[in-house]
């Protein structure tokens, strides 16, 4: 790993220690429990956007060690993803299967969150070299296409549960449709046969 | 060698621990440990507020104890749903410390179906009236819960004052609109100003309370400062901040929250286990300070006092 990849590697892990430390000293709030539950979310939300992010700026910039990120931080979601969903599990619902089911029916936006999070799962068991061989570039690329319906999901999510002030979620939402624009800005700007390059 | 032991008499007066510091050797080290955290780390933003000396003296206590703990001062004044100043929990504290500002006049308006109608300064209003301490749960439609020592009296008292006529079928609140005091203001979360609403027998009922403070002193900004409703069976919106204006009305008030989500918020809004928000349940709370959830009581415990106000109403559809 190079040394710009390990920097990021270790950056991307500030979050979770700041969370942590800040947990243990006490500086949540009142509702500490809520805290770190939004707070796992919105980190996982964030670094989708990231991962989202490299590929239109490795063509603006043509910075090839961007690319190289691109996985680890698309890992980085499912490491954050894991924590929020073991929260809500735990500290939400304390395991009691029954009525984590009920809600995951009932709740629309509970429903979407865990589409969205199931859907990582094929994403991180094909991110190995070994499975991108195994799959073939195109396949693969066609499956890890999933990844815009991911982060679609994602923000309606985080929409609907926002409780009466939309600001936030609106932010990401734009910021998702910036990202999605560059993309198909990018397909017609390029012949069709560059299209495969889309990823 | 001859060493000598020590026998248990032989132990210096001043060695021995006091027992006060004994009793309290937990408090202390809980203290240490929270000073040395707080002058580390405390951010400045975050007030981590001591409970202060009781400035009320001489309140009637009586008949309004729960067994429940208490909730921390701290968190109870650190952790407020206010939009008007933020719709963060952690805003309102930052950003309510010097309101109401003091050097304006709080007025407070009583007007409508009533033969008493007046506007009175927030002291002439509050002067005829016997403050209470009065220890309530405070349940939020967001499923988290409170146990807060209020002060006040109660509305029934106020209401009898003012004298309502056979049309005042409701009582309608308003919070001060002033987006100068209030910042949250300028952004139009809610149709400013906030409204809230009771049917009269409600607003009558002996748990109906106006509350001037918590923990025995006078309210801060952020808690609804300086009067503020407080019904302890229904969702915490309806516990109008801030109020500047009292209104008898025949028609049911269209309060903020039913205008913001008519489907998500009723006029109603009693605390009620079986009766959802559309967007999550109402079965079970996370009382601020424990770890595991509780379950939701119907009308967060007091069936008792006033479940006879909605007896043969459908629940369900008037939430």
């Amino acid at each position: 790993m190079s040394k710009f990849k390990i920097a990021v590697f270790i950056i991307s892990l500030v979050p979770v220690t700041w969370l942590v430390f800040s947990l243990l000293t006490d500086q949540l709030g009142a509702n500490p429990i809520e805290a770190i539950t939004r707070e796992t979310g919105l980190w996982a939300l964030r670094f989708l956007w990231l991962t989202l992010l490299i590929t239109p700026l490795h063509w603006i910039t043509g910075w090839n060690k961007l690319v190289s990120l691109r996985r680890m931080l698309g890992l980085y979601v499912f490491f954050y993803a894991v924590l929020h969903m073991l929260l809500y599990l735990w500290l939400d619902q304390f395991f009691n299967i029954d009525d984590i089911i009920k809600d995951i029916i009932k709740r629309p936006f509970i429903t979407i969150g865990f589409v969205s999070f199931v859907s990582l799962i094929p994403l991180v068991i094909t991110s190995n070299n070994a499975m991108v061989k195994k799959l073939g570039a195109k396949k693969w690329k066609k499956l890890h296409r999933l990844t815009y319906f991911i982060a679609t999901a994602t923000a309606v999510h985080f929409y609907m549960l926002v409780k009466q002030d939309k600001f936030e979620p609106i932010i990401y939402m734009v910021l998702l449709l910036l990202l999605f624009s560059i993309r198909v800005y990018k397909h017609y700007q390029k012949p069709r046969t560059m299209a495969s390059s889309l990823s | 060698m001859n060493i000598r032991k020590k026998r248990l008499g032989e132990l210096p007066a001043s060695e021995v621990t006091d027992l006060n510091v004994y009793l309290n050797r937990r408090q202390f080290l809980n203290g240490s440990a929270a000073l040395a955290t707080a002058s580390l780390l405390q951010s400045p933003l975050v007030n981590a507020a001591e409970t202060p000396e009781p400035t009320f003296t001489n309140l009637v206590k009586g008949g309004f104890e729960l067994e429940d703990k208490l909730t921390k001062y701290d968190s109870v004044t650190t952790y407020n749903n206010f939009y008007e100043f933020g719709t963060d929990k952690a805003s309102p504290a930052i950003l309510a410390t010097k309101f109401p500002d003091k050097s304006k006049p709080w007025r407070v308006t009583i007007e409508g179906e009533c033969d008493h109608p007046g506007e009175y300064d927030y002291d002439d209003l509050i002067r005829p009236f016997t403050l209470e301490e009065r220890v309530y749960r405070f349940r939020c439609v967001e499923g988290w819960s409170m146990v807060i020592p209020w002060v006040g009296f109660p509305l029934a008292d106020l209401i009898k004052r003012a004298q309502p006529n056979s049309r005042a079928k409701y009582v309608q609140f308003t919070t001060l609109y002033d987006t100068e005091q209030m910042p949250g203001q300028n952004r139009k979360v809610l149709d400013w100003p906030y409204v809230e609403g009771l049917r009269i027998d409600e607003a009558m009922n002996p748990l109906t309370l106006l509350s001037v403070g918590l923990y025995g002193s006078e309210l801060l900004g952020q808690n609804g400062a300086p009067i503020r409703l407080v019904v302890p069976w229904k969702y915490g919106f309806k516990s109008i901040k801030s109020i500047v204006n009292i209104r008898f009305v025949e028609e049911m008030p269209n309060s903020a929250w039913m205008k913001a989500g008519p489907r998500e918020y009723g006029f109603y809004s009693n605390v009620n286990p079986d009766v959802d928000h559309p967007r999550w349940s109402q079965n079970r709370e996370r009382r601020i300070g424990e770890f595991l959830k509780r379950k939701t009581e119907m009308f967060n415990g007091y069936e008792e006092e006033v479940a006879h106000l909605y007896s043969g109403m459908d629940l369900a559809r008037n939430f």
